[in-house]
């Protein structure tokens, strides 16, 4: 306890004076020529002299105080055990996942119609997240226009929906599949370009097509979008309170229960969820496949990648077609979803949330990507009483987790393949 | 079976490669050296593809390859090392060697999505073959590290495994030894004599270690700011006055 420590203590104590003021919301009052201290009753005066008097004495002893600490036994749990093998990590991965899925499928039947509908978009938000992590965290493309191909797959089901009533069972892969060939006809010329190059030419792709959308209004009906978009049936049964299409028949008649809205509601939920699980477990297992190899081989050293034979841009391209294909996915349930879409749906900042989340998430990692996506969607949901703060609360949240967590929420592991010992 | 014929590598100005000419015959070792800033990385980097060059030709097994992409001269079975090394460091060992093998495990996107039997062959073949070459090269108990934390010298063994499971045909060598310790030179020695004997792989070889070369090669090639000095075996090129110049100075 020397000098400095006293006089640090003694500053210390002097701020807490000094912040208690303005935290407390005291006001000071001039009444006549002397000043008086408003809203403060004695028990808080009193609480702030303690609160100072418990600053001074942890500052002035903190050295010691910590010294001690540090000598205390600290409870180890991991140096003892072997390191986990690569499978046991797996299998337990494998279980966690499935445990949730189960967990996220069953619990529709108790939530709220609200938190549903709700759930339905995360989960969306998850499938896009997903795909833009095979393109921006496994392959390193900074990609800002992935929200075109989402509208490419949500645009795709409106218009066959609305010129050849094709339902939405055919349309889920056709959009899909369109998506990927959009991320292929894109891709193709500009992969040459790298880094800030390319995410230039990605974010004037994405505003191509929502202007061509806007403004092609013959076949698009532009800025009023296309409505009327069919739900989605379960084996040709409808879920709406009348039929729509000749010969179906409708869920509730079926299995003779009454026609609640919900059912509708639940049965988008589960086929996101669905959806999801399937992107879910296909990125996994591509990131332990040759081609997420050679993602990963492109990023971390183009030259050598090179060297041994793989061609960047075949590389590049499949990383780009299989993100794209997978945004056609989340776009067709969509589409359904809403059942109503505008070219509004898809403008920049879409592309930006969805990059925010997978960077936030932890690049090139998945279940760091689900739950920053669930933070993502659901914080400003919960956020709505700070109204027009919203933005600003989101905006200051993601600034604070670059400077402490830069690597992520969960940075991204790699799964291994591991050389099993010969003997 | 490789053949540079008159190539040159004009950047700007500066006329890196001036009319240099070699050849590699099937089952030889053939160094390139010259003092530092002659041009013998320049010289790689044409016969890899990484640089397209200004003129002259480069055969290999009579096909010209001049301005072939690099991955497909690599496929061709002409695979190279760098000078520093360049492996994917944050993969596993093990990782980096099948990454090689790529080309070999041409499967498609859905047979590995479902895990086919077929698929999973080929993938325990590739594993099988990365294991043979880890331990060839004696890093079979390093296998499941990553690649950054190996010392310099195990790195430099990984990078030619990496060349050899790609099964070329030539391999070109820039620079194994620098930064070796004297053991380290000697056990690499003994590895490229024996890529040579018992795996029939033909080598180029850029290198300033004298020894090394003196000692493997079958023939060596010396350049001097770009052009090419001298040709010939082991015995000439010690005893060839320009050579002497050139890395002594005039006397």
């Amino acid at each position: 306890m020397n000098a400095a420590n006293f006089k640090h203590a003694l500053f210390c104590a002097f701020i807490t004076l000094i912040i208690s003021y303005p935290i407390l919301g005291l006001n000071l009052v001039s009444a006549g020529t002397s000043m008086g201290l408003e809203g403060a009753s004695t028990v808080t005066i009193i609480g702030i002299f303690m609160a100072v008097a418990v600053v001074f004495l942890f500052q002035l002893c903190r050295d010691s105080a910590m010294a001690k600490l540090g000598q205390l036994p600290r409870p180890d749990f991991t140096s003892n055990r072997p390191p986990m093998t690569e499978k046991t990590r797996l299998k337990i991965q494998n279980i966690v996942i499935l445990t949730i899925i189960l967990g996220a499928s069953l619990w529709p039947f108790i939530a709220s119609r609200g938190s549903i509908d709700l759930a339905t978009l995360v989960l969306i938000y998850i499938m896009l997240a997903l795909g833009l992590n095979v393109v921006v965290g496994l392959a390193g493309l900074l990609d800002l226009g992935y929200v075109a191909f989402y509208a490419v797959g949500a645009y795709t089901f409106a218009l066959l929906s609305q010129y050849f009533g094709v339902s939405f069972w055919f349309a889920l892969p056709v959009g899909a599949l369109l998506a990927a060939l959009f991320g292929l006809a894109l891709g193709f010329p500009v992969l040459r370009l790298r880094g800030d190059y390319l995410a230039i030419v990605t974010l004037g792709f994405g505003e191509i097509i929502r202007i061509l959308l806007n403004n092609w209004t013959s076949l698009t009906g532009g800025p009023n979008g296309i409505g009327g978009i069919p739900d989605p049936t379960l084996f040709g049964l409808e879920f709406g309170r009348r039929i729509k299409e000749e010969g179906n028949l409708s869920f509730h008649e079926f299995f003779g229960i009454a026609y609640d809205s919900t059912h509708k509601v639940i049965f988008l939920y589960l086929i996101a969820l669905v959806l999801a699980a399937l992107t879910f477990f296909a990125v996994r297992r591509l990131m332990q496949m040759p081609v997420g190899r050679s993602w990963e081989a492109l990023r971390e050293d183009e030259i050598a990648a090179r060297s041994l034979g793989l061609s960047r841009t075949g590389v590049k391209l499949s990383a780009f077609t299989i993100g794209a294909f997978f945004a056609g996915f989340a776009g067709t349930v969509f589409a359904s979803k809403q059942g109503f879409i505008s070219p509004e749906s898809f403008v920049f900042l879409e592309s930006a949330i969805i990059l925010a989340i997978v960077v936030l998430g932890g690049m090139g990692s998945q279940f760091g990507v689900i739950l920053a996506a669930i933070a993502v969607t659901i914080l400003p949901e919960l956020a709505r009483e700070f109204s027009e703060y919203r933005m600003l609360i989101f905006g200051a949240a993601m600034v604070l987790m670059m400077v402490w967590r830069p690597q992520g929420l969960m940075p991204m592991r790699r799964i291994h393949i591991e050389l099993e010992k010969q003997e | 079976m490789l053949e540079v014929r008159d190539l040159s590598m004009r950047f700007g100005g500066l006329l890196a490669v001036d009319r240099v000419s070699l050849d590699v015959q099937e089952h030889e070792i053939v160094s390139i050296i010259g003092p530092n800033g002659a041009g013998k990385t320049t010289v790689f980097n044409c016969m890899s593809g990484f640089y397209r060059p200004s003129g002259g030709k480069i055969l290999f097994e009579d096909r010209e390859i001049q301005g072939t992409p690099d991955y497909k001269i690599s496929r061709l079975g002409l695979v190279r090392t760098f000078q520093h090394v360049r492996l994917f460091s944050r993969m596993t060992v093990v990782e980096n060697l099948l990454v090689a093998q790529h080309r070999h495990l041409n499967t498609n996107l859905f047979s590995g999505l479902i895990k086919t039997p077929n698929y999973r062959l080929r993938e325990q073949k590739s594993l099988d073959r990365a294991a043979y070459w880890l331990n060839r090269v004696g890093l079979l108990d390093m296998a499941n590290r990553d690649a950054g934390n190996l010392a310099y010298g195990q790195q430099r063994r990984l990078e030619i495994a990496r060349c050899m499971v790609t099964e070329p045909k030539l391999l070109m060598l820039d620079e194994p030894a620098a930064g070796l310790n004297p053991a380290e030179t000697r056990e690499l020695n003994q590895l490229i004599i024996s890529l040579k004997e018992d795996y029939h792989v033909s080598v180029v070889l850029i290198e300033h270690d004298m020894s090394l070369v003196m000692e493997i090669s079958d023939r060596i090639n010396v350049i001097n700011q770009g052009r090419p000095l001298a040709s010939g075996t082991p015995d000439e090129i010690r005893h060839n006055d320009d050579v002497i110049k050139a890395y002594l100075g005039e006397a």
